[in-house]
């Protein structure tokens, strides 16, 4: 007989219940969706950084938030854990099951459910890829487009923007997850719940003026409950874009550069960029992309960020980068940017990065830092930094590595963990840590806050089931 | 790539689930168009089929690609047809066998040999050479396997032995052009035999129909009253392997009554309908409806087409299936590019 949520009950089956688990899941979403078969597991045990693997027992596409609660339900009742998974890029373990249990793969909540032009946003469920949305709005909506992340097109858009991704047009617009609207998550305990409009039967535009309960569930990693749908805020897609670039090689003079440009307050997005090779690329180099609904809007931009760094200090420190090469500019024009390209300057496969993000006046010191970590595990240095709204940056620690060289892995690991350290000596915050980088960051939390996240998980979460392991002490 | 490493590795072993996933790819190509990695593109999709031929060599393939393998080996082909009846399907069309004095050896296949479906691709391509006058012959029962799925499902052996004993009786015919059917032909002649002395001059059918069939030989596009939308499905084995995404268009282009229409998905971009890599015969991933020709039929009917168009047997055969797997029987039909042209010739 089934239990009150609609589930099997099971009895012990001499395989430590696995297999009846697995024939419960089976139960919920049919066999077509359910797998424990090892070659799947393995991939669903690790991702594509340096961080080591884990176990998953039970792979699992849901369609529906309605199968979602019902494996919540199962879960809490056999004590499994569950750990959501959008496309798995974080490249830093984090919805890695480190143990075992039900992995939740969100890719076949695949729809696309509503565009509103004129209240601008889209609702969409969480497996949703970015490639897809962009297609999406490119044929049906070619005016208004989302903030698309520097990742590969198959990166889910819920997941990028649960865990505080940013895209093309954050600097000008805000990161991603201040883009988000509103939401449809099911609570670990199985309970279906909308946040912001949308909970009071409205449109999904907004998600506020109420209590901010998209705050329990953006940055969490899904140890506080699984978003199924989300609404995300629609922007004008200006039909002109330009990039311009500036470069100088003095350091310390990179914190004025940028927030000059930023109080500026044309770019759509802009990076700071420096490889140690080729010679060429050895310098730091400020990207900026501008955009314009008209020509001569974009002229009337580009001519003003050339007075402005012209005029600098009195001009000459930064200078304007007169004949850029064409396959910089298309790899910034691109969205979204080609990063995997230049992340495999090592040739091995392999790389991964602390996401730092500080204050913009740390740049300096970062920037040296970053050089001397690299140099230290004989590593070559490339930067790539993306400045976010006037008062940051996502600073990139990056290392790549030879996927099949375990020294090498390793290598890459211990950088990152200095790198991560270094972040926090700055006074920035670890972007999607890998769960050192958690540990870290709590440890160096004050206590109280730190013990406001484990309330909160266990007030959530009272069978600690959701992807445990991460934030935790 | 993490899987065949992870196998190669120890860390996972051989099961059936791990074969599926190896054999159902169907070496379309699209992770070499795609892969952003200069250094890994020219080798990933060779990778793929490297592990193959790994669990070939150690036995353990699915059954149904043991059967495939096994037909061609012991049968010639994998119908289980005698190699006699290989030149049944042009009886009645007046088809030579090849000779020193005919220009093109017409290579059909096992699918244009065999299947019911192929063998009339096969003699409407006949057709349309012999209306516009290009001189070929067939080998019949001397024409033996291309080789070129089995060679995508990692069987490099019977691939040699099989192009080995078509490179003999090429020579011994005297072949010195020939012109294929199939993508799939096509490709193993142009591509693979070289390296295994086989030196010929290797054409698809489409490259001769765009020489020789100028518009001026076409009804006038004036001719009729009523345009009817197709949309052309590009064969893997000339677009993406072959990078001829212009050929067959331009001969759609030129057909009366016909308004040429995309797909979203189209050239380098098309969407594979799953038969290649020998799925055509293994069908480990052409049926159901979720198959990759399923989606693909209902992209094409998205674009508000009636027809169908592509040049490739397997393509269309598979094609067929999925539009009556998604009952659009009513909305889009599935032709070959052969029979649209013979058709606007007044066949």
């Amino acid at each position: 007989m089934r239990d009150e949520a609609g589930i099997f009950p099971l009895t012990h089956d001499g395989y430590g219940g696995l297999m009846q688990i697995h024939d419960a899941l089976v139960d919920i979403v049919g066999a077509d969706r359910v797998s424990s078969d090892p070659a799947e597991l393995f991939i669903y045990s690790r991702d594509s950084g340096a961080q080591p693997p884990g176990r998953a027992d039970y792979v699992v596409l849901p369609k529906t938030a309605e199968e979602i609660s019902k494996i919540l339900h199962l879960a809490n009742r056999e004590m499994v854990p569950v750990t959501p998974v959008g496309a798995g890029l974080t490249l830093s373990g984090i919805v890695v099951p480190e143990r075992g249990g039900i992995v939740l793969d969100m890719k076949r909540m695949d729809r696309i459910l509503e565009v509103d032009e004129l209240n601008r946003y889209v609702v969409i469920e969480a497996g949703v890829s970015q490639g897809a949305l962009q297609a999406y709005l490119k044929k049906h909506h070619p005016r208004f487009q989302h903030s698309t992340p520097e990742a590969p097109p198959t990166a889910t858009v819920t997941g990028n923007a649960l865990i505080h991704g940013h895209g093309h047009i954050s600097p000008r617009y805000g990161i991603n997850s201040d883009m988000i609207a509103g939401m449809e998550v099911v609570l670990p305990t199985g309970e279906i719940s909308r946040i912001g409009a949308g909970a009071l039967q409205g449109k999904w535009f907004s998600r506020g003026p109420l209590p901010d309960l998209a705050g329990l569930f953006v940055g969490w990693y899904g140890t506080t409950g699984i978003v199924t749908k989300i609404s995300l805020k629609l922007f004008p897609k200006p039909g002109f874009r330009q990039v311009i670039v500036f470069q100088t090689d003095d350091i310390d003079l990179l914190p004025e550069a940028v927030a000059e440009i930023m109080y500026l307050d044309m770019a759509e997005d802009f990076f700071l960029i420096m490889q140690e090779k080729p010679d060429w690329m050895n310098h730091a180099f400020l990207v900026v992309i501008l955009s314009g609904h008209f020509e001569e809007e974009l002229e009337l931009k580009k001519t003003a960020y050339k007075r402005l760094l012209s005029d600098f200090k009195g001009g000459g420190p930064v200078s304007f980068v007169s004949n850029l090469h064409p396959a910089l500019e298309k790899r910034f024009l691109d969205v979204p940017p080609l990063a995997a390209l230049a992340a495999d300057f090592r040739k091995g496969g392999g790389f991964q990065y602390t996401g730092a993000i500080l204050p913009v006046d740390q740049l300096p010191a970062a920037w040296r830092k970053g050089i001397e970590i690299a140099r230290r595990y004989g590593m070559v240095c490339s930067y790539v930094h993306q400045v976010l709204m006037g008062n940051s940056i996502m600073f990139g620690f990056n290392y790549s590595f030879n996927r099949a060289d375990e020294g090498d892995i390793e290598k890459a690991r211990l950088a990152l963990e200095e790198s991560n350290r270094a972040t926090l000596d700055l006074g920035g915050m670890i972007w999607k840590g890998e769960k050192s980088a958690q540990q870290m960051a709590l440890a160096k939390m004050e206590p109280n806050t730190s013990a406001l996240i484990q309330r909160v998980k266990e007030f959530l979460d009272p069978n600690r089931i959701m992807n445990p392991g991460k934030w935790e002490v | 790539m993490w899987l065949i490493r992870a196998w190669l590795s120890g860390q996972i072993r051989t099961d059936a689930r791990l074969q599926e996933i190896f054999f159902s790819c169907a070496t379309c190509g699209n992770c070499v168009e795609h892969c952003i990695f200069d250094k890994f593109r020219e080798s990933i999709l060779e990778a793929f089929i490297a592990a193959k031929a790994e669990m070939v060599d150690q036995g353990t393939v699915p059954p149904p690609v043991r059967d495939y393998l096994t037909r061609l080996m012991d049968h010639g082909n994998p119908y289980k047809i005698r190699q006699k009846k290989r030149g049944d399907w042009a009886a009645e069309l007046g088809v030579q066998p090849y000779s020193a004095d005919t220009a093109y050896l017409f290579y059909v296949g096992d699918v244009g040999s065999f299947d019911h479906r192929g063998m009339e691709i096969a003699r409407s391509v006949a057709k349309l050479l012999q209306k516009i006058g290009v001189s070929f012959g067939i080998l019949g029962p001397k024409e033996g396997p291309d080789g070129n799925d089995a060679r995508a499902l990692g069987e490099f052996a019977l691939f040699e032995h099989l192009a080995r004993g078509n490179i003999e009786a090429f020579e011994q015919a005297g072949v010195d052009k020939i012109v294929t059917l199939s993508p799939h032909g096509y490709n193993a002649f142009k591509n693979l035999y070289p390296q295994r002395g086989g030196h010929f001059t290797v054409r698809h059918y489409t490259h001769l129909l765009a020489e020789i069939l100028t518009a001026d030989k076409l009804p006038g596009k004036a001719a009729r009253q009523s345009l009817r939308r197709a949309t052309f499905h590009d064969p893997c084995y000339l677009g993406r392997h072959n990078k001829d995404f212009d050929t067959a268009r331009s001969i759609l282009d030129r057909l009366p009554g016909i308004e040429p229409v995309e797909m979203p998905r189209n050239r380098a971009d098309s969407l594979c309908c799953g038969g290649g890599g020998g799925n055509f015969f293994t069908d480990l991933v052409c049926s159901g409806p979720d198959t990759s020709a399923a989606v693909r039929v209902e992209e094409a009917a998205e674009t508000g087409a009636e027809i169908l168009v592509t040049a490739c047997p397997i393509c269309t055969v598979i094609l067929e299936d999925a539009v009556k797997v998604r009952r659009l029987e009513q909305r889009l039909q599935v032709r070959e590019l052969s029979e649209l042209v013979l058709e606007a010739l007044g066949e």
